[in-house]
């Protein structure tokens, strides 16, 4: 069918025409169907029958009917499949509703980032010679569905009214909004004479997000200076001093006690250790000082490992990622980020953004990383919660958003997203969580930059616009119900393929026969070029030119210019000598770049010009160590925090008492099943199977493993094909301890170093990330929970020696509702870890390799069940929490990876989230291997059946040998509690014995089908 | 490897091209030297593709796949790399392209091509194969097991033989669904033109007479969803853990196709 042209207007006024884009008649849209079957998940009493997708295309220019109808014909639609249709008029486009259909539009606001539109301006501009604007939109049309039906469909499916507009009818404009030039206009902020409660209005009212000491620190310092400030120096230090950049909370002084009243379970008192931690003081009314958190905790482990021998930390806590040896040429670098806020409010603008910002940290370690893998791990709500706040979106909406964020942004940058995890907890409702994190490959000859006063100041990949400013103030502050309206402005849509091509020619030129052409770079994340170009010039100034920016339109003031956090941005530090050939780069890679000045001034200030006026002036040193540190009031409370009560959902085994489940083989496999089903343990394949996870060839073991695709521990790369040597990548979430965060952490670390080493990591070459989520550390209580956690990271990291190199904080994820209830989130702690398989021909998997095989347990089960999976599954609560024995995991971790180099180890699974029973059963289906298993068996002669099968201990491993490898394993394990629990076998059954000697058989495949969970 | 022998392989890379070092290590494994292009650089200068004997079109996600996949790249090189590729092709020099390749060879008239024995035409040829929409509409990565048709004309998977447990090639994509008219499948079918077909109930992208495939009329030019370039050592297999070691023995199918051609390169002058 071809096109229906319009007759060739004779007026060549810019104009805007429209185009749709279907599929041809008979054949299939896949699109449509898909909408179709997401409305149904609404559960909508009226609903449509069917669903048609179009793509619509608005291109504004000057451009004969011929040159639009090749665009459509050519450009737009694929000939065999789909046909194009043209319309003049917005009467026109009108004209071809079907009768009982209601249309809806979704098209971008204007400003909203829009990838499509930038290639289909691209390939018009290659095809005509022509610069034509472009916006997309999607056309769908509901069949049998009224205009209200629609609309709540919208609203609730197909847009996000942060950055779309939703149209009732084909839209077709007049003309595109553009902007107007912007003249100057430098405005004083008159701050010195403000009374406090002044001080801190302007700081709410302005968005700088600023505390009243940290305003009163900046009058003060314009006091001295005998002037007031310029709007653009405040909003430079509200960026700088932001929670998000500097992490003042972690490196204040903080002033700690506890309360020992109270049903605690806490076995652990920071005040008996104190006086032995280093920037640790008891002082004399028992409180403990702690002068910076941070140096006291996390990063105090590290300088003591190193100090202690190890020699393969080459970069930790000063770059944009940690970097350690991989071998003697290459190093690796490991970063991850949360981006939690702007995905509350667009969750896929915000994930994607959220690995964007992760990828360019990678990007700007050292002299250039080349990213290799990425990881992420989401918190929300459970898909069936009955409640939702005003101001939340549905936490399926959330999840389903996240992961296409993630998805389109890791495929289309070419990095395989191979490991991550989600945890369901209600009070994530209105706070999600969403971690990225990403790995990257440097040699060890561009692990450090080192800028000179002379460098030109170049940035290079995406232009500057409105968008993401004010992220990093956001980002620090509290959300409510309006923050969807009054922060869309900090939310935005990014495009992959401007930071591929960023990253392809920042690799390019880091790897010149001479040498890399730039002397230091790195991202632009929160803050923009404020923080950028202030972190690069932190100890030699910089004189930056603001109106030499590449804009995305019009209009931007050179305060918006400075603190735009748009996507895409790298700075580079370049050599004058150097510039030539980078330009050059450049134009071969299509990259956009401009020269914003020069790194260096005679005073190290920081000064801002446009178009030659000086429009800011700051010291670089009150910029980055002026900023007040108080101290903080922290208290352990443990009857407080006990009270702060996980939000589940509807206990799937209603069953009364405590468990209420007999020790019975009936009720074992009852709960086995329900467990298998809970969405924290269920398959995640719908999601790891949305991403490429395997592109630059790189993978050894994936994400999904076995002939079933079952849970693999972590995943392994071969990241130098000419080296047999391995890269592991997993990480340890224990949020459900979260009512002591000291052993939450230690078990996180645990586990973390447990799925590493199931697949064969040498667990005396793994290094790890902290990333802390806390809510409002203003509440000191919340603080003394984040202070036991970073003890934990502490002693932790000290024991299993597993130094921390980098790591990130966001500390005030709440939720206030409209009722002006606050929704705190569980205090969670990611650990990220990563770690060298000396080689990955000896890598191990999970899934249960033959029969004849026996199933060994390692590692004793004490039983203790608080924030286990069962209590979830039976609403029973209470359970003692799990301890991590700090001398047995450790010792446990290097028995195994013994075995498993003696090459004695068929397989081998963490025993973690559901206890003993689940981990065998998932090593039993992902390998369709029979098994009979006697859980009774396991080390622990006072310990219960319940207990055995479904306590959630650490430092356990089941491993999968050969019967006549016993006594080896045996030998090699020496005093560490074991057993042989079970024997694999031919025919495909889980043979479950119960405590009276009675048995349960349940088939494997039932077990594989309750675990691999429902396809959002 | 003797460089000296070794055939030369152009391996073109574009905005948003990413699969493009695990088709180069393809290549390399199978004893060609690999030289990397940006195609801003071919579409200014087309003769650098004169001296090559083997090329290939990586997959991912080019200019970003926003239109449809491969959309841009492939009206780059309608207008002006081209003809540089068809007189390649003419000279007998094979052609790999994986993925987003594919999608692209299929849009640039590179694929299926002239019907045997007639000449590549001067101007690409309109498409008339499509790669659109999987049925799911949905990125799906995963290894799927595929079969070579016996009476494939193609360079690349000519005579290649599975054995059990290894017939796997990965797939990642979310549009990869083979479309023609019917008289279009049957005549690729007649001449021998399908190069790999997904074996049965493993069609999941739903593409017509479960085609993952092509070659033009000289078996040269070999388009594919999947990706053998992530198939070249064993331990990329999804269950190598499992497999006797004497299953992993010698090449994967996924390098031995790369083998082939480049075997068959070696007889090709310049």
């Amino acid at each position: 069918m071809p096109a229906t042209i319009p007759a060739p207007s004779t007026d060549s006024v810019v104009k805007v025409h429209r185009i749709e884009i279907r599929p041809r008649r008979g054949q299939a849209d896949p699109r449509g169907a898909a909408v179709l079957r997401q409305i149904e998940s609404l559960g909508l009493e009226r609903r449509p029958k069917r669903v048609d997708h179009a793509a619509v295309y608005l291109l504004e220019g000057n451009l004969s009917a011929d040159e639009i109808g090749r665009i459509a014909e050519e450009l737009l639609a694929d000939c065999v499949t789909q046909a194009a249709e043209i319309h003049a008029t917005e009467a026109a486009a009108k004209s071809r509703i079907a009768p009982g259909v209601a249309v809806i539009e979704v098209h971008p606001l204007a400003g909203v980032t829009d990838p499509a539109a930038e290639s289909v301006q691209l390939a018009i501009e290659a095809m005509l010679g022509k610069r034509v604007e472009v916006r997309t939109g999607d056309r769908y049309d509901l069949h049998g569905a009224d205009a209200k039906i629609a609309r709540a469909i919208a609203e609730r499916l197909l847009a996000n009214t942060v950055i779309q507009a939703i149209h009732d009818a084909p839209y077709l404009p007049t003309s595109f909004p553009h902007g107007h030039p912007y003249t100057l206009a430098i405005r004083e902020v008159p701050i010195r004479g403000l009374k406090d409660a002044e001080l801190e209005k302007m700081s709410r009212d302005a968005h700088l997000f600023l505390s009243l000491d940290e305003m009163k620190g900046i009058q003060a310092e314009y006091g001295r200076l005998g002037r007031e400030p310029r709007e653009i120096e405040l909003e430079t230090l509200a960026q700088t001093w932001s929670e998000h950049c500097v992490h003042k909370t972690l490196k204040s002084t903080i002033r700690y006690h506890e309360l020992s009243t109270g049903p605690s379970s806490v076995a652990w008192s920071l005040a008996k250790t104190a006086a032995s931690r280093p920037h640790h003081e008891v002082q004399a009314d028992g409180t403990i000082l702690i002068r910076n958190l941070l140096k006291a905790t996390v990063a105090a482990a590290t300088h003591e490992l190193i100090a202690d021998g190890i020699d393969w930390c080459l970069s930790i806590f000063v770059d944009n990622a940690g970097v350690i040896a991989f071998d003697d040429e290459w190093a690796v670098a490991f970063k991850c980020e949360t981006h939690n806020h702007p995905s509350a409010i667009e969750p896929y603008g915000g994930a994607a953004t959220g690995i964007g910002g992760c990828i360019r940290d990678i990007m700007g370690t050292g002299l250039a990383a080349k990213p290799i893998a990425a990881t992420d791990v989401f918190c929300v709500a459970y898909p069936d919660v009955e409640e939702l706040p005003a101001g939340c979106l549905h936490p399926r909406r959330v999840l389903t958003q996240v992961v296409a964020g993630v998805r389109d942004y890791g495929n289309r940058m070419g990095i395989p997203t191979v490991n991550g995890g989600v945890w369901f907890d209600n009070n994530y409702i209105g706070n999600p969580l969403v971690y990225c994190g990403c790995v990257g490959l440097l040699p060890r000859t561009a692990i450090k930059g080192d800028v000179q006063p002379g460098d030109r100041i170049i940035a290079l990949g995406g232009r500057t616009g409105r968008d993401g400013i004010h992220g990093a103030t956001f980002s620090s502050a509290e959300l409510t119900d309006t923050h969807a309206d009054e922060f869309s402005h900090a939310v935005q849509i990014g495009n992959a393929i401007t930071e591929k091509k960023a990253l392809d020619c920042i690799l390019a030129a880091r790897d010149q026969h001479d040498g890399p052409l730039f002397r230091g770079l790195t991202d632009c994340g929160a803050g923009g070029f404020s923080s950028a170009v202030g972190e690069m010039g932190k100890s030699i100034g910089a004189e930056v030119h603001l109106e030499r920016a590449p804009l995305k339109y019009d209009g931007l003031s050179p305060v918006e210019v400075w603190i735009s956090e748009a996507q895409e941005r790298m700075v580079l530090a370049v050599p004058p000598s150097k510039l030539d050939r980078l330009k050059r780069l450049c134009e071969e890679h299509a990259v956009e770049w401009c020269d914003l000045g020069v790194f260096g001034t005679p005073t190290k200030e920081l000064v801002l010009r446009w178009h030659g006026t000086e429009i800011g002036r700051m010291d670089t040193h009150f910029l980055h160590e002026g900023i007040p540190t108080p101290t903080r009031e922290a208290v352990w409370d443990p009857t407080w925090n006990a009270s702060q009560k996980h939000q589940a959902r509807k206990p799937a085994l209603a069953v009364g008492g405590r468990f209420g489940l007999s020790e019975r083989s009936g009720d074992l496999a009852k709960a086995l099943e329900a467990l298998l089903e809970h969405p924290n343990i269920a398959s995640k394949a719908w999601i790891i199977r949305q991403y490429d996870h395997e592109v630059q060839g790189m993978s050894v073991i994936k994400p999904l493993v076995g002939p079933a695709s079952g849970p693999g521990d972590a995943a392994v790369l071969q990241p130098v094909p000419t080296s047999s040597r391995g890269l592991s990548i997993a990480n340890g979430l224990a949020t459900g301890l979260s009512s002591d965060p000291y052993l939450m952490v230690l078990a996180a670390i645990d586990e973390c170093v447990r799925n590493l080493v199931c697949v064969g990591t040498d667990p005396s070459r793994i290094a790890i990330l902290d990333n802390f989520c806390w809510p409002s550390c203003k509440d000191p209580r919340n603080l003394g929970s984040l202070v036991r956690a970073a003890e934990g990271c502490y002693d932790g990291a000290k024991a299993y020696r597993t130094p921390f190199i980098s790591g990130k904080d966001s500390l005030n994820n709440q939720f206030v509702t409209e009722g002006g209830t606050t929704i705190q989130i569980p205090p969670t702690l990611l650990i990220s870890g990563f770690g060298i398989v000396p080689d990955v021909s000896q890598c191990v998997t999970m899934d249960a390799k033959r029969a004849g095989s026996v199933l060994v347990i390692v590692g004793a089960t004490p039983g203790r069940m608080g924030g286990s999976h069962v209590e979830l599954i039976t609403g029973a609560s209470g359970g003692t929490l799990p301890v991590t024995d700090l001398a047995i995991g450790p010792k446990t971790a290097h028995a195994i990876h013994a075995a498993i180099r003696a090459g004695i180890v068929r397989s081998a699974h963490d025993c973690s989230e559901g206890g003993l029973l689940l981990a065998a059963a998932e090593m039993a289906f992902s390998g369709g291997i029979g098994l009979e298993i006697e859980p009774a068996t396991a080390p622990g002669a006072d310990v219960g059946l319940l207990a055995k099968c479904f306590a959630e201990d650490p430092s356990r491993y089941l491993l999968e040998i050969a019967p006549s490898d016993l006594p080896s394993l045996t030998k090699i394990l020496g005093t560490l509690p074991h057993a042989v629990i079970g024997r694999f076998v031919e025919r495909p059954v889980l043979v479950l014995k119960g405590a009276a000697n009675d048995t349960v058989e349940i088939p494997l495949e039932r077990l594989r089908e309750r675990w691999a969970g429902a396809n959002w | 490897m003797n460089n000296g022998s070794a055939p030369p392989a152009l391996v073109i890379t574009a905005p948003g091209i990413n699969c493009d070092l695990e088709l180069c290590r393809g290549f390399e494994l199978a004893g060609a030297r690999v030289e990397t292009f940006h195609v801003q650089r071919l579409l200014r200068e087309p003769s650098i593709v004169d001296r090559f004997r083997l090329i290939g079109l990586p997959g991912g996600f080019s200019y970003g796949d926003d239109i449809a996949a491969g959309r841009v790249l492939a009206q780059l090189i309608r207008q002006s790399l081209y003809p540089a590729l068809a007189a390649a092709i003419e000279r007998g020099v094979p052609m790999m392209t994986p993925c987003n390749g594919f999608q692209i060879a299929v849009q640039a008239g590179l694929l299926p091509g002239p019907s045997a024995g007639a000449a590549w035409p001067d101007e690409p040829a309109a498409p008339s194969v499509g790669l659109t929409q999987n049925s799911a509409a949905r990125f799906n990565d995963a290894w799927v097991r595929v079969e070579i048709p016996s009476n494939t004309r193609c360079v690349w998977t000519r005579g290649l033989t599975f054995a059990p447990g290894t017939d796997l090639l990965p797939c990642a994509h979310g549009e990869g669904r083979f479309v023609a008219d019917d008289d279009t499948i049957a005549a690729l079918e007649a001449n021998g033109q399908i190069a790999i077909r997904y074996a049965a109930s493993e069609n999941f992208n739903g593409s017509m007479k479960s085609i993952a495939g092509i070659c033009d009329a000289s078996g040269l030019v070999f388009g594919l969803m999947p990706h053998p370039e992530r198939y070249t050592r064993w331990t990329q297999h999804p269950t190598w853990t499992r497999l006797d070691p004497s299953q992993r023995q010698g090449d994967t199918p996924g390098l031995r196709m790369f083998r082939s051609a480049v075997a068959h390169a070696a007889g090709v002058t310049v």
